[in-house]
């Protein structure tokens, strides 16, 4: 007991002390230096991990990291209304496919290219696919820029990744526990038939159940929305659906006043757990792999920056958004970040590749100091190209 | 009448901006969380703002009385904090409502919801302590007073189709 003599709790709260300063610390330098602290996470879960691993309070952290991946998702959720979704569905449909084609395919092939079995390269692809709706929101705001006319092209291309994601991830966990393949076959559509159903009732009944749940105490609040969640996620992990996506789906079912309230009561929880989240993940990588990932790293990051940028600039043009804004959609498209990092945890825990966690976090950690600086930069760099353009083309006689 | 343009931003609200006389593009996003943010396009890219301006609480209800909004609604905000147990909200009918077309009487708020409307606002008039036979126009926003569970319940009514 904390309260007794009994001195064997006091190591790991040593130790998880000793992790949280760190990622206070963390969390200082990137308010400072205006990046998102996510990465600075993953750094610090890289650096425990190679100098001083933690030993007693590994069991909570890991605890932690599972909720951290849940509250993220269910805030995820919050962010979005049903008539949202079903808007940037159909005003977006067309980019997000090319968003699909162009940005899963190179993670894929890489991947393959490296000698991994398909499941792997296929989590490689998610890893590529995906925007980290964190760091673009972060971006957006910080450059002034949510009021641009390119805006609405970003977002719904974020909230497509994330319908994407719901199926995805179910699909990922149910391949992932590796039964037979025409069992297989079965639970896979089992599954995504199930996470449509659940996807279908949380829009359809979300304003019942949220009056259901309104109550005026914060208190009763918090405790009623973190039981939902905890235990609707429980629940589909156990129905080989993914915690992470019954967390979403709660968070799509809320609504209104409780959805607003839930957000403010949540956050902080989320904002904890959620670090430690990434910090478990870089806890899990083997630091010594990262300088022979960081080339493929690197060479990963300039294509699918690349193609982001093409899916931005392609999907802003639909919308009648001049080159500038072409452009500036496509460089914020390209900050990849946490749900990355989810998708490449679900592959370090299932054990399935050697080299997933270090390409990933080295991927990772490389466009999050890159993307924000595109993004940052973006009109410059396409004012310097015109120029380079017009000095090309031969002067008049 | 100036056409407005509205622009759904998921996760964030909704942005509205039109073209002023002059060619000069203004917008306002409004936040769910309640917080506007005043938009200025610039000249040379009519993508980008030039300027944004983020206004919530008083510093957003000052901007209002300068540009002449209406004084009753600070009163009413005044009054929310008064009165324990009692909350105050806008409602306002969209244009599929299946209240438009009908009187204010014949919704039965009162009796079905235990809620009250104190007034509507209708484009830049306000009609405080509306008649029962007021009839109920699309985009008409019902300024009501009641406990939460029953404004709840009033805004089904109104948003039902």
């Amino acid at each position: 007991m904390i309260l007794g003599a009994d001195s064997s709790v006091a190591p790991a709260l040593i130790e998880l002390g000793l992790v949280i300063v760190g990622l206070a610390v963390m969390a200082r330098v990137a308010g400072r230096t205006g990046f998102s602290p996510i990465p600075l996470y993953l750094l610090a879960g890289l650096v425990f991990g190679a100098v001083a691993e933690p030993d007693f309070s590994e069991a909570f952290i890991e605890l932690g990291a599972q909720i951290g991946v849940i509250l993220l998702l269910f805030m995820l959720g919050l962010e979005y209304t049903g008539s949202e979704l079903t808007a940037s569905l159909r005003t977006g449909f067309r980019s997000g496919l090319l968003d699909g084609a162009l940005n899963f395919t190179p993670g894929l092939i890489v991947g393959w290219l490296l000698g991994w079995g398909w499941l792997a390269a296929a989590l490689l692809g998610g890893v590529t696919y995906i925007s980290s709706s964190g760091v673009v929101a972060k971006v957006l705001t910080d450059l002034g820029r949510i009021g641009n006319r390119e805006t609405p092209a970003i977002l719904s291309i974020l909230v497509i990744e994330d319908l994407v994601m719901a199926f995805y991830l179910p699909l990922i966990a149910v391949l992932l526990v590796g039964s037979g393949t025409v069992a297989a076959v079965g639970s896979i559509l089992a599954a995504l038939a199930a996470a449509g159903a659940v996807l279908f009732v949380a829009i359809r009944y979300g304003e019942v159940m949220s009056r259901a749940i309104f109550h005026r105490s914060d208190e009763v609040l918090l405790l009623t929305t973190l039981g939902i969640v905890l235990l609707v996620a429980g629940a589909a992990e156990r129905l080989q659906v993914s915690a992470a996506v019954g967390a979403f789906f709660v968070g799509i079912a809320f609504s209104g006043q409780v959805a607003k309230r839930a957000e403010t009561l949540v956050t902080p929880l989320r904002d904890f757990f959620a670090a430690t989240f990434f910090v478990f993940f870089g806890l899990q990588i083997d630091v010594g792999a990262l300088p022979g990932a960081l080339p493929i790293a690197a060479g990963l990051a300039v294509v699918t920056a690349a193609t982001k940028v093409f899916t931005g600039w392609w999907a802003a043009r639909r919308r009648g958004v001049a080159t500038r804004g072409r452009f500036r959609a496509g460089a914020a498209l390209v900050a990849r970040g946490e749900f990355s990092i989810v998708i490449a945890g679900l592959g370090v825990a299932a054990g399935l590749e050697r080299d997933l966690g270090p390409l990933s976090a080295a991927y990772v950690l490389i466009l999050a100091l890159a993307a924000p600086l595109l993004a940052r930069y973006s009109d410059e760099i396409v004012a310097w190209s015109l120029r380079q353009a017009a000095r090309r083309r031969p002067a008049p006689a | 009448m100036t056409d407005v343009e509205e622009t759904l931003l998921p996760g964030v609200g909704a942005r509205h901006d039109f073209t002023t006389t002059e060619g000069q593009r203004l917008g306002v996003i409004v936040h769910r969380t309640g917080v506007r943010e005043l938009l200025i396009y610039g000249q040379d890219d009519p993508d980008a703002c030039a300027h944004t301006l983020r206004l919530e609480g008083d510093n957003l209800r000052v901007l209002v009385e300068l540009l002449g909004g209406t004084q009753i609604v600070e009163r009413l905000a005044n009054l929310q904090y008064s009165v324990e147990g009692l909350a105050i909200d806008w409602l306002s009918l969209p244009a599929n409502s299946a209240s438009i077309g009908t009187t204010l009487g014949s919704t039965a708020m009162r009796t079905r919801t235990g809620v009250s409307i104190v007034a509507v606002l209708r484009g830049e008039a306000t009609i405080p302590s509306p008649e029962p036979d007021l009839v109920f126009e699309a985009h008409d926003v019902a300024v009501v007073v009641g406990t939460p569970e029953g404004i709840l319940q009033a805004d089904a009514i109104l948003q039902q189709e």
